[in-house]
């Protein structure tokens, strides 16, 4: 009787969560049926299985708006501040872990307080700070305040200490200096905080909306967040176009999560920022 | 004690000795400790100077003038933040952020532990599972607004049209000052659910298993497990939920900015939305600056007051 009710309860449990996971995917899958059904929006909810699917809305997206400029604006930019990020915070967290120095403590701890600073108390200031540099409206300015980045170092920097001293020690020996053991051995040892790190920078830049919204005001600038909320009020009523434009901004994430799913979550989880 | 100390490694022992002839080194032109502490450092230093910790500093400088970006600056004083204290519409932007987190914490803390539960117990394609309830999280804050500005939308939206086979005349949702909150609400919740499931699990996954079976043999059932272990025990990945979930909370932006832009009737602007429209609409950069700050206080109060109070409710095993 225990393993009755004990595999009643478990159908049950199965049910629940299954019903559940279709409910959390169903959103995204209204986007790609909205996004094949032509008028969209203008007269009736379209049907689950469109009657009439076509690739219109897509067509519209790249051939009246310069959305692929858009799309490799994001793309750029966020490849670029992904690839700095990793750089930058790798060297710094090689020189907290093996060149401590006076004030090496207080410097480390000024790292941790850029992580704490919530954006909207930059935005005025970065804003006139742009407007001096002449980067209003550039590339420049929107990539400049994440070139480096105060979790990378933390993240790295405990990765950094959990790789044996004796191999530099060894390396040492051999008349390897902090360039080579740097290159050769602590960066091949940390590889997994790397691809944390990526993973994370990557989403970050890719899906970063108040500052490129302050900094790019050009269309042909702008990155695909942005580019979407504009969407949204040039074509109020053409859902089809603007869930076109949503899919499409979806799709590298989720190539992205589907081949690292382990370093996306562990991204997420160990910042706590989304 | 010092000497043996001294002398551990031939790197230790050879140090101090060693000052004089690496300053010789410089300037022969190899790079001395400090110069290889700047290469490594500076990357990363010059960027965080630049634009963190300078921007803070100047942002503290600007809240304390009246200044429309394009003018000279006037001193001011404290006067923008006395302003801003008088201002209904400050009182309305802190009023809106606080109901959003009370709307949302609730609600993505205990469907996330549900999840938690549920997605750790023994399930056929359990990592499919977690990896569908996780998809969200990775989905930017723009295309969920709009994704759900659609689904909720009054007159042709998908809810509403299923609301309508059941008899129910959904509400106008966005467009209504009562429920454009709660349509904000629900889309956030939606996307974060995910993010505190796998934080909850990773406490559930390191409780110790023996503890639930002796709960278990000792009569124990199932609710009693779940308030007198489970959740004891979960307590600091609760606390870490709770700590991120209202730093987020108080920044909320993104989603509401295209959900909703603060309206209809100012019943959805919380406060980042009300310093970016005070900084890039009204011209105020003093107030804006002055506003941000404000909230940094108040996210940087609420932050200790929890850490302070953890030792009332946090079990660390």
């Amino acid at each position: 009787m225990r393993e009755r009710s004990l595999t009643a309860r478990s159908v049950v449990l199965h049910v629940v969560v299954i019903l559940g996971a279709l409910v959390m995917l169903f959103p995204f899958v209204w986007a790609v049926v909205t996004s094949i059904s032509p008028g969209s929006g203008l007269s009736a909810t379209p049907r689950l299985v469109p009657a009439d699917p076509s690739l219109a809305a897509y067509a519209q997206l790249f051939g009246e708006l310069p959305f692929a400029r858009v799309v490799l604006n994001s793309l750029g930019l966020a490849v670029a501040s992904t690839l700095a990020q990793v750089v930058t915070s790798a060297m710094a967290a090689y020189a907290f872990s093996r060149l401590p120095f006076r004030g090496s403590g207080v410097v480390f701890a000024l790292y941790l307080v850029t992580m704490m600073i919530p954006f909207q108390v930059l935005i005025v200031p970065l804003f006139v700070e742009m407007k001096w540099l002449g980067l209003i409206d550039t590339y420049w300015g929107a990539l400049l305040p994440s070139l480096a980045s105060g979790f990378g170092v933390f993240l790295l920097r405990q990765a950094v200490n959990q790789v044996p001293r004796e191999l530099d020690e060894a390396a040492t020996i051999d008349g390897a200096g902090h360039l080579r053991i740097f290159a050769r051995i602590v960066v091949p040892n940390i590889r997994p905080a790397l691809a944390t790190l990526t993973v994370f920078g990557f989403m970050a830049s890719w899906n970063a909306f108040l500052w490129p919204l302050i900094i790019l005001r050009s269309p042909e600038l702008q990155t695909l967040p942005v580019a979407l909320q504009t969407l949204q009020g040039q074509y109020t009523t053409q859902w089809d176009v603007v869930m076109a434009g949503s899919v499409i901004s979806i799709l590298p994430m989720l190539a992205l999560y589907i081949v690292a799913q382990k370093y996306v979550v562990q991204g997420v989880a160990s910042s706590g920022l989304k | 004690m010092s000497t043996p100390t001294a002398a551990r490694t031939p790197a230790d022992a050879a140090a101090r000795p060693n000052a004089a002839p690496r300053r010789r080194a410089a300037r022969s032109g190899r790079p001395t400790r400090v110069g290889w502490v700047l290469f490594f450092l500076l990357p990363s230093a010059v960027p965080l100077l630049a634009f963190s910790i300078g921007p803070m500093v100047g942002a503290a400088w600007i809240s304390l003038h009246e200044w429309n970006l394009l003018s000279p600056m006037r001193w001011v004083g404290l006067d923008n933040f006395a302003d801003l204290l008088a201002d209904p519409a400050t009182r309305n932007a802190f009023g809106n952020t606080v109901a959003y987190i009370v709307g949302y914490l609730p609600l993505v803390y205990v469907g996330g532990l549900a999840l938690a539960l549920a997605l750790n117990a023994r399930l056929r394609g359990r990592s499919l599972l977690r990896g569908i309830y996780f998809l969200p999280v990775v989905t930017s804050w723009i295309v969920v607004a709009l994704v759900w500005r659609w689904l909720l939308n009054p007159s042709v939206g998908v809810v509403n049209w299923a609301l309508g086979l059941v008899g129910i005349d959904g509400p106008g949702w966005w467009t209504d000052p009562a429920w454009a909150m709660p349509s904000i609400v629900l889309a956030s919740a939606w996307k974060d659910l995910g993010f505190v499931m796998v934080i909850l699990l990773a406490g559930l996954q390191a409780i110790p298993t023996e503890l639930i079976e002796a709960a278990r043999v000792d009569g124990a059932g199932w609710w009693r497990r779940l308030w007198s272990i489970v959740l004891p025990l979960l307590s600091p990945s609760t606390f870490f939920v709770v700590v991120i979930s209202l730093i987020n909370g108080f920044q909320v932006f993104d989603q509401v900015y295209a959900m909703t832009s603060g309206g209809p009737d100012n019943a959805t602007e919380t406060v980042v939305l009300r310093v970016h429209a005070l900084a890039f609409r009204y011209g105020e950069a003093g107030n804006a600056a002055a506003l941000s700050w404000l909230l940094f206080a108040v996210i940087l109060a609420v932050t200790v007051i929890q850490v302070r109070g953890q030792r009332r409710w946090v079990t660390y095993a």
